[in-house]
C-alpha cells in the first residue's frame, strides 16, 4: 500500500472533524473522498501530505509514518507528491515558468535549460504552451487550475492530491480540467487522490470512491456502486437531496 | 482569574512560545542550509533602498527641531557652540536608531506581515511545503539577514542626516559659529555613541523581521485576518522596539564605556 490511515482523528477546538477515518490505497489507483462542504474532506487532504498534524492515529506513507514527523523531514516525503490547491495557490510574484519549475530550479541539480525545457513539455500537456512569460494575475481561473496542475506533475510525483479541482469553474472548463487530471493519471501512472462534491468530476476521475460523514469513511465502494446506491446518506447527497426534517426547520433570524 | 484573563494569558505565553520556536527555526536555518543570495539581494533593495526616503527625512528633520530646541535652552545659558554636539550624541546613540527602527517596523514590517498574510491565506504558504520548501528557508530567512544588513546602513544615513542637517540649521539660520560647534560636537562625540546606536539597530531589524514574518505564518483566515497581522506586526515590533532601547542602552553602556 502507497498510503495508509489508520484511525485519524482532528479537532479544531470543540469541533471534532475527523473520527477515527481508517483506510488504505495501493500505487496507482485513482480515488475520490466526497462527502458535504465542511466535512473534513480537505483536512483528510491535509493530512496525508503532512500540511496538518493529526491528534491521534497514524499515516503511513511508503511504510513510513509521517503523523508527528518534523518539518524538514517531511519536506524530503513530500518529494513524492504534488498537490493542485483548490485556488491553484500559484505564487502572485512569479511568472508562469517559475512557478511551474519551482521545485527543480530550488534543488538546484536541473540545468536551468532543462528546466525550461521541461516546463514548456508540461504547459503543453495541460494546454497552456507559451504561456511561460504571463503572471498568475492575467490568467483565468480555469488556466490558473492548469498552471497548478503542470506545476504538481513536473517533478513526475507517485502520489497527486486535488483539493476541489473543479470548484468555481464552468461546466466546460471542469470537464477539461478533469479531463487533464486522467491524462496525468495515464501519461504518469499516478496515484491520484480527489477530493470534491463534483459528482459528474467523481464519476469522470476515479475508479474508487470514499465517502466522508460524520468524520468517518461511511462508505468505499466504486463508482457504480455509489450511484446505484439505496442507501439514504449516499442516496441524498449523489442526487443532491437535502434532508426534508434540515429543510422545513424553521430559519433563526 | 476570569476565563477571559486565562485566556489572554495563554494566549500571550502561546505566542511567546510560537515565537521561540521560530527564532530556533530561523537560526537551524541560518547555519544548516545555503540562503539563497538573489533573494537576500531583492529583499536588502526593498527593506534599504526604499526606505531610504521615509528614514533621511524622519532623521533630518528630527535633527533640525531637535538642534532649535537645543539651541533655546543653551542660548540662556551662553552655551551656544554645545548644540551641536548635543544633537550628534543624542541621534548617534538614542533618535536615529529608534527613529529609524519604528519608521522601517512601519514600512517594511507593516509589508512583511501583509505579504507573508495573504500568501498563508492564499495557501501559496501550503503550496510552498508541498514544493519542498520550508518557508524558513524561503521567506523568513532572506528578510532576516536583509533586515540585519540593511538597518544599520538606513541608521548611518538617518544620523548622518540628522547631525547635516542640525549644522545647516545652526550655523545658517541660529547664528552660531561654525568651527566652533563643529569643534564642539567632534570633541563631545566618542566613538562609543555611534557603535552604540549601529548596535541597537542591528537588533532591531532582528526584532521588526521576527516580529511581521511571525504576525504573516500565523496570520487569522480572510481580509480583516491579514489586516489584523499587519497591524500588530507595526504595534508589537514598535513596542519591542522601545522597550528593548531602554534594557539595551543600560547594557551597552555598562559594556562599552
Amino acid at each position: 500500500m502507497i498510503i495508509e490511515v489508520r484511525d485519524l482523528k482532528k479537532s479544531f477546538g470543540p469541533h471534532r472533524v475527523l473520527d477515527g477515518v481508517s483506510f488504505s490505497i495501493a500505487k496507482g489507483q485513482a480515488v475520490a473522498i466526497i462527502g458535504i462542504s465542511g466535512g473534513g474532506k480537505s483536512v483528510l487532504l491535509k493530512h496525508l501530505i503532512g500540511l496538518l498534524t493529526p491528534d491521534a492515529g497514524e499515516i503511513h506513507i511508503n511504510g513510513q509514518n509521517i503523523a508527528g514527523m518534523n518539518e524538514r523531514r517531511l519536506l524530503q516525503i513530500r518529494r513524492s507528491f504534488g498537490m493542485l490547491f483548490q485556488g491553484a495557490a500559484l505564487f502572485d510574484s512569479l511568472t508562469v515558468e517559475q512557478n511551474v519549475g519551482f521545485l527543480l530550479q530550488r534543488e538546484g541539480r536541473t540545468a536551468a535549460a532543462e528546466i525550461s525545457r521541461r516546463v514548456a513539455e508540461v504547459l503543453e500537456l495541460v494546454g497552456l504552451a507559451g504561456t511561460q512569460k504571463k503572471t498568475p494575475a492575467e490568467l483565468s481561473g480555469g488556466m490558473r487550475k492548469r498552471v497548478g496542475l503542470a506545476r504538481a506533475v513536473i517533478y513526475r510525483p507517485e502520489i497527486v492530491l486535488y483539493d476541489e479541482p473543479t470548484t468555481g469553474l464552468d461546466p466546460i472548463a471542469s470537464d477539461s480540467i478533469d479531463q487533464l487530471i486522467r491524462r496525468v493519471v495515464d501519461a504518469f501512472n499516478v496515484t491520484s487522490i480527489a477530493v470534491t462534491h463534483d459528482m459528474r468530476s467523481v464519476r469522470r476521475i476515479s475508479r474508487r470512491i470514499l465517502m466522508l460523514h460524520e468524520g468517518r469513511i461511511y462508505a468505499d465502494q466504486t463508482p457504480e456502486e455509489i450511484f446505484r446506491s439505496s442507501d439514504p446518506v449516499i442516496y441524498r447527497f449523489v442526487n443532491g437531496i437535502a434532508d426534508p426534517l434540515e429543510a422545513l426547520s424553521p430559519i433563526s433570524p | 482569574m476570569t476565563d477571559l484573563a486565562k485566556q489572554l494569558v495563554r494566549d500571550w505565553f502561546g505566542g511567546l512560545g510560537r515565537g521561540a520556536l521560530l527564532c530556533r527555526d530561523i537560526l537551524s536555518s541560518l547555519f544548516t542550509v545555503k540562503p539563497v543570495w538573489r533573494d537576500v539581494v531583492y529583499q536588502v533593495y526593498f527593506i534599504g533602498v526604499k526606505s531610504q526616503l521615509v528614514v533621511a527625512v524622519t532623521g533630518a528633520f528630527t535633527g533640525m527641531v531637535l538642534c532649535y530646541q537645543s539651541y533655546i535652552q543653551f542660548h540662556r545659558v551662553r552655551m551656544d557652540s554645545a548644540t551641536l554636539a548635543v544633537v550628534a550624541v543624542s541621534m548617534g546613540s538614542e533618535l536615529g536608531p529608534v527613529l529609524t527602527g519604528l519608521m522601517v517596523a512601519g514600512r517594511v514590517g507593516a509589508a512583511i506581515a501583509a505579504e507573508i498574510g495573504t500568501m498563508r491565506v492564499t495557501e501559496q504558504i501550503d503550496a510552498l511545503r508541498t514544493l519542498a520548501a520550508h518557508p524558513v528557508d524561503y521567506l523568513v530567512v532572506p528578510r532576516f539577514l536583509a533586515m540585519l544588513l540593511a538597518m544599520p546602513l538606513l541608521t548611518a544615513e538617518s544620523i548622518a542626516l540628522g547631525i547635516g542637517a542640525a549644522y545647516v540649521v545652526a550655523t545658517f539660520l541660529l547664528g552660531i559659529n561654525p568651527a566652533d560647534a563643529w569643534h564642539q560636537m567632534i570633541r563631545h562625540t566618542d566613538d562609543v555613541d555611534i557603535m552604540t546606536g549601529l548596535i541597537k539597530t542591528f537588533i532591531y531589524g532582528g526584532i521588526i523581521a521576527v516580529v511581521a514574518c511571525y504576525k504573516g505564518l500565523t496570520c487569522p483566515q480572510g481580509a480583516e485576518g491579514v489586516g489584523h497581522a499587519t497591524t500588530e506586526a507595526v504595534v508589537y515590533s514598535s513596542i519591542a522596539i522601545l522597550i528593548c532601547n531602554f534594557f539595551l542602552t543600560m547594557l551597552l553602556n555598562t559594556l562599552l564605556q
